[in-house]
């Protein structure tokens, strides 16, 4: 694999962006221009990060300081929110299964939306098209109104209140856009690469798998991301799916403190922090792909 | 883009060497779709197919069964039909959802309205700029783009959280600050426009990262030749950007506009968690409104299947219109 994309002539895009940058042509900005870029910029970034940044620091206030009014930005730090969430409720199993679940369909995504992104991409077959309009059309589908229907074939097939439930569940949602996303990066990959490798008696699946995924990295770890978090912070099938206390997954577990009335503010903080950090994790890995891995999908959609 | 190109077979094949032929030429890719296709089908078009046939009945959660079985006492199971079994009530969901008899479709339609179409728009406009001066070389360039992109990674239900709680009428922040410099707390959620208004922000704070970061992708598709030469030729920035920018982002753009609409006229968990259609029901969109008209107590199957098959046409409509429109100009996709 790795040797693979040593090879002298790669066509792919390339995934260190600085490369492609518009650099400035008249010599050096201007220092008004400057101040006003960095400071647009830093003025988004802070919107950005703000929210979270609160979230945060609010996670290590005690209660009260949390369901008091004046602003503080730190106030008698603790620890006793996440010692709460930690250690007072299930958190741990909520947490393992959902890196299970997240975990899988992120591997099985990867899996089947590559090897149909690629058929979408180097084959001319019967339903090539319907299937791309398929993928399309899934996208429309407002979840709330499929439960009920596939509620009863989990239940069916005996899947209720199982983990394996909700990956197939979710790989309903993530595969078709991240097949759709690879078939556009597939198709940015010069065929002649194909060409070469099937003149070199390759298969069709030999090709797909030495020469075509080492190439699609970006992509995939793009496409990785996308669907490790749509799995990671779905509530509504989770709550359909799943019944029992050691079966729930983080985002529906967490639910239970937001009761209807009076919110526990201070321990909803600290989960919410526990929560996000592995996402963030995937998505520090993911980012230095993010656009390298989106370019060829979103052009060609 | 193809290296596997049909060519006919000769007329006087018959069907079966026509099939056996069209096997032989495709059975890889078929092989490659299929376990896609096979869980799409059991998952999506099952569903599909069972709730449009479920819009013309009655069923809900309490008529399902045909005959109510109650064990009897030697063990043995006893079945009669229910008196109240659902039945075919032909196109009655839709008239009672149309006219507005059961839930308010066309104040939830036109609320969804105005929540996608600021949603998106500032999705991309927002997305477009950031990408725009993003885009340059400059220091702190990786920061910006990971902070920037970092709404991206918080699961929507924590940031629904995080919002509702920095409008949070006595707690939050946003009062906070507005006390400070002297003006009176805003109850965020006992207003329509307000309670949207807070929908909608932290819709917008949760998809410009997308729209940035596929823009930003698109930007570096663009040859920068063409920049180089337009500038010796004195094109203005502005010029270059509404000249040689925006064409090149316009296949980008298209997608990603019409993946957005969809994405957001179909957001559930941000109006379902921070408003929680308040007040009164008045910042309830399609998606949740049908939801809580169908599933808050007796669950009702069949008007939920009816308020999905509607919302699936709206969405259907608009893809072909808005596919038609660029075709029209000129646009091959």
């Amino acid at each position: 694999m790795a040797q693979m994309t040593t090879t002298p002539p790669i066509a792919a895009p390339k995934n260190d962006a600085p490369a492609r940058v518009n650099k400035p042509r008249r010599g050096r900005r201007s220092m008004g221009a400057s101040i006003a870029l960095h400071g647009t910029l830093i003025l988004a970034s802070l919107i950005a990060i703000g929210p979270i940044l609160w979230v945060v620091l609010s996670s290590f206030k005690p209660g009260y300081a949390v369901q008091s009014t004046e602003i503080t930005l730190i106030k008698d730090p603790t620890f006793a929110n996440y010692e709460y969430v930690l250690f007072e409720t299930n958190f741990p199993e909520w947490f393992l299964n959902s890196v299970i679940v997240a975990s899988l369909t992120m591997l099985v995504g990867i899996f089947f939306s590559a090897t149909t992104g690629y058929a979408l991409s180097r084959f001319n077959f019967p339903g090539r098209r319907s299937l791309m309009m398929v993928f399309l059309v899934t996208q429309m589908f407002p979840i709330s109104i499929l439960i009920v229907p596939i509620y009863t074939i989990m239940s069916n097939l005996g899947l209720i209140n199982t983990l394996p439930s909700l990956v197939i569940a979710y790989l309903t949602i993530a595969v078709p856009f991240c097949a759709w996303m690879l078939k556009g990066y597939f198709d940015s990959i010069p065929t002649s690469l194909d060409e070469a490798a099937a003149l070199d008696g390759c298969s069709p699946f030999r090709i797909f798998w030495r020469v075509i995924l080492p190439l699609a990295r970006p992509a995939i770890a793009v496409t990785g991301f996308y669907a490790f978090l749509t799995a990671w912070g779905e509530v509504a099938y989770a709550s359909a799916f799943i019944q029992t206390d050691d079966k729930y997954t983080l985002a529906y577990g967490l639910q239970q403190f937001v009761p209807q009335f009076n919110p526990q503010w201070e321990y909803l903080t600290a989960a919410a922090v526990l929560v996000t950090i592995p996402a963030g994790i995937v998505f520090l890995f993911a980012q230095k792909h993010l656009v390298s891995g989106l370019t060829a999908g979103g052009t060609k959609g | 883009m193809s290296t596997v190109t049909a060519d006919a077979a000769p007329p006087s094949a018959g069907l079966s060497t026509k099939l056996r032929r069209s096997w032989d030429k495709h059975w890889t890719a078929w092989a490659m779709v299929v376990p896609v296709v096979a869980v799409l089908a059991v998952l999506i078009f099952y569903p599909l197919a069972n709730g449009i046939w479920l819009t013309f009945t009655d069923q809900t959660e309490a008529n399902q069964l045909a005959e109510i079985c109650t064990k009897s006492i030697t063990g043995g199971e006893v079945c009669k039909e229910n008196p109240n079994a659902w039945s075919f009530v032909g196109l009655d969901n839709y008239i009672n959802v149309l006219t507005g008899r059961i839930g308010e479709f066309w104040q939830w339609t036109g609320t969804t309205l105005i929540w996608t179409f600021f949603g998106v728009a500032f999705h991309y406009g927002l997305g477009l700029g950031l990408a725009v001066m993003i885009h340059r070389e400059m220091r702190l360039r990786g920061l910006y783009r990971v902070l920037l992109v970092l709404p991206w990674a918080v699961p929507a239900f924590i940031s629904a959280f995080a919002w509702k709680f920095l409008f949070n009428e006595q707690l939050g922040l946003v009062n906070s600050v507005l006390n400070s410099i002297g003006i009176d707390s805003v109850a965020w959620f006992a207003n329509k426009s307000t309670a949207l208004f807070v929908a909608i922000i932290t819709n917008i704070w949760l998809g410009v990262p997308f729209m940035m970061v596929a823009l930003l992708g698109g930007m570096q598709s663009i040859p920068e030749e063409l920049y180089e030469s337009a500038e010796i030729d004195g094109a203005t920035p502005w010029q270059r950007f509404r000249n040689i920018t925006l064409p090149g982002l316009r296949p980008v753009s298209m997608t990603v506009i019409l993946l957005g609409t969809i994405w957001t006229f179909n957001m559930f968990p941000i109006i379902f968690l921070v408003t929680e259609g308040q007040p009164a029901g008045a910042t309830e969109i399609l998606v949740t409104g049908a939801f809580r008209a169908a599933f808050e107590g007796i669950r009702n199957y069949s008007l939920a299947s009816t308020y999905g098959v509607l919302i699936l046409s709206i969405l259907l409509i608009f893809s072909v219109f808005y596919r038609r429109v660029l075709r029209k100009q000129g646009e091959v996709w």
